[in-house]
């Protein structure tokens, strides 16, 4: 292996031009994306009036804002502390029992949008396009819509979640039972087993860690959108944080924010456990 | 086992015992599972009071029956007819004789709301792209098997944690409150909440890559910034595209109602319908958002799968 010198990289740069750079059509589209990118984020930075002194008083209230931060708030009267714990408790409430009926809701539903058990084509895809047209909605405009039909608190964050949670789980709960053998199947069916009992032997078993787990990660997630759906006020601690927020006692806001991530980080690290001590436990028996 | 060991092991007279034995293990196993399926439902079903009783579920309320009486009713129930109702009210009139008419008048605001549809895209698109950034440069540091130092690590980790934890709509309100009403909130919120969920997905992209480029490239003398530039960052390539894209997704539906805390798009139209008693105006909206978003997701959809047919299937 001789040295690669300047002058032999140029040479073999001469001899082999196509090694070393694009051909012209790719070279020009390459630089026309290019330039359509950064002229659109140029024509949106002055649309959007992000001018450098706006963004520079912005950062000082920020700042100030966040120096709030330090040392946190922290409430002394039980009564305080009574309130922010029914908020935090709310939230969760709300992505529980929202989880719990979605998720019943969509158990039957999920059997119309299989292929493997629905074999009614036109019934299947209108089973299909309905669970998308439920996801489009998103959670929190139903939580307005709701408010308004069962008055504000936790009761239309519920609804709400649940609706929203329908479209989600039937899709990929009837993804999962796409997803099985049909081994179990043909073998309860080869001793006698009715279509319902194949199914109830045959399928349930192989779907319910997959049910499990997209549950458990929904509950997640539904616990972080349920702190937002206090800020429209369907109860939980959203509501708490917006009432602050407006009424600038950011100490107080920046401690119900620390309280939320604690929330979550613990919401997490016990579905966590739950999933590895459930689901395995499944996996194992399946 | 072989059929001959099988008959060494267990000679056919010793034939019952193993049923036996056999039987025995097996009612243990179906009374260890009854006893875990009741222990699990007593558990769920205390859950399911407790929340219950916090989140109002069985709340009733006064309410005037027909007779002009007091009676109590569930809440629940007692709403439905009312949520039928509103649902009715945003339903617009449409005649087929006077089908243009009726639409114009449907669609009385169409001129603000494409306005506002494009700002509504548009501070995806930005956010998108700050999300990016962030979410791409602290990737790297982020993931274990990269980061230069164990502090490092731990920092960026928590960094995109918080990112991430605290919802968009909350960032909005801080930032509302910092920069004022109008989109720039909307795209620094929608920004650093996407920087923290994108963060977390390219880490994990990148704990599961190759390691022998980067070792190649450190042989050769390159430095830790060389080693992702040239060892890294073409393996995660792919991924990184088609994770963007889907982030782009979920952020045109955020930005479509972060409005509604004043950071732009059409969310703040959402606001003032609502407070306006604009019915017909909410079909309407929805109906926007609604094709945009499955217009967005089609297209997408589509490109992602360019992309990946170009690059190769993802890793």
């Amino acid at each position: 292996m001789t040295q690669p010198t300047d002058a032999r990289i140029a040479a073999a740069m001469t001899a082999h031009p196509r090694a070393f750079r694009d051909p012209a059509p790719v070279r020009i589209r390459k630089i026309a994306l290019w330039v359509l990118f950064i002229g659109l984020i140029a024509w949106c930075l002055w649309d959007f009036n992000f001018s450098p002194e706006r963004i520079w008083t912005g950062l000082g209230r920020l700042g100030r804002v966040a120096s709030f931060m330090f040392p946190p708030h922290i409430w002394t009267t039980w009564e305080d502390w009574a309130e922010i714990l029914n908020g935090l408790g709310e939230t969760l409430s709300m992505a529980f029992l929202g989880t719990v009926l979605g998720a019943v809701v969509a158990f039957p539903l999920a059997f119309l949008g299989a292929k493997n058990i629905n074999r009614i084509f036109w019934l299947r895809m209108s089973a299909r396009r309905g669970y998308d047209v439920i996801r489009a909605f998103e959670t929190l405009i139903l939580a307005l819509i709701f408010i308004r039909a069962f008055g504000l608190g936790p009761l239309a964050g519920i609804l709400a979640i649940a609706v929203s949670e329908i479209g989600t789980f039937a899709k990929l709960f009837s993804e999962a039972l796409e997803n099985t053998s049909r081994r179990p199947v043909e073998g309860v069916v080869a001793s006698g087993g009715s279509r319902l009992q194949s199914i109830r032997y045959g399928i349930l078993p192989q779907v319910a860690p997959v049910y499990l787990s997209v549950i458990l990660y929904n509950f997640e997630s539904n616990v972080r959108s349920g702190t937002i759906l206090g800020i429209v006020g369907a109860g939980g601690i959203g509501f708490l944080l917006s009432d602050r927020i407006s009424a600038y006692r950011w100490d107080e806001a920046w401690s119900i924010i620390f309280l939320i991530i604690a929330m979550v980080y613990l919401i997490d690290g016990l579905s966590a456990r739950v999933r590895t001590r459930l689901i395995g436990s499944l996996e194992r028996t399946a | 086992m072989s059929l001959i060991a099988e008959m060494t092991a267990h000679p056919p007279n010793a034939g019952r015992s193993a049923v036996a034995a056999f039987e025995e293990e097996f009612a243990a196993h179906r009374r260890a599972a009854r006893r875990a399926w009741g222990i699990g439902t007593a558990i769920f079903l205390i859950l399911f009071a407790l929340t219950a009783w916090l989140g109002d579920f069985f709340d009733v309320r006064q309410v005037t029956n027909a007779e002009g009486e007091r009676e109590w009713r569930w809440v629940i129930a007692a709403g439905i007819p009312r949520l039928g109702e509103y649902i009715a009210q945003t339903i617009p009139v449409l005649r087929w004789e006077s089908l243009g008419a009726d639409f114009a008048e449907w669609f009385w605001r169409w001129r603000v709301w494409l306005d506002l549809l494009l700002e509504t895209v548009l501070i995806a698109f930005m956010a998108t792209t700050l999300g990016v950034i962030g979410g791409f440069i602290l990737s790297f540091p982020a993931s274990r098997n990269l980061a230069p130092n164990a502090w490092v690590l731990w920092l960026s980790r928590r960094y995109l944690e918080i990112a991430r934890t605290v919802p968009e709509l909350v960032w909005a309100l801080i930032f509302v409150f910092c920069f004022g009403v109008g989109p720039m909130a909307g795209v620094l919120a929608i920004g650093l909440h996407a920087a923290g969920a994108l963060g977390k997905l390219y880490s994990e992209v990148n704990e599961n890559i190759d390691m022998g480029p980067l070792e190649g490239v450190k042989a050769a003398g390159g430095s830790w910034f060389d080693q992702i530039r040239y060892g890294a960052v073409p393996q995660v390539l792919p991924n990184i595209v088609s994770y963007t894209l889907l982030r782009f997704e979920i952020n045109v539906r955020s930005s479509s109602i972060i409005g509604y805390v004043g950071a732009g798009g059409l969310g703040q139209e959402f606001r003032t319908a609502m407070s306006f008693q604009e019915y017909t105006d909410l079909s309407a909206l929805f109906l926007i958002i609604l094709v945009t978003v499955i217009v967005i997701d089609f297209a997408s959809e589509k490109l992602r799968h360019r992309i990946i047919g170009m690059e190769g299937s993802p890793a």
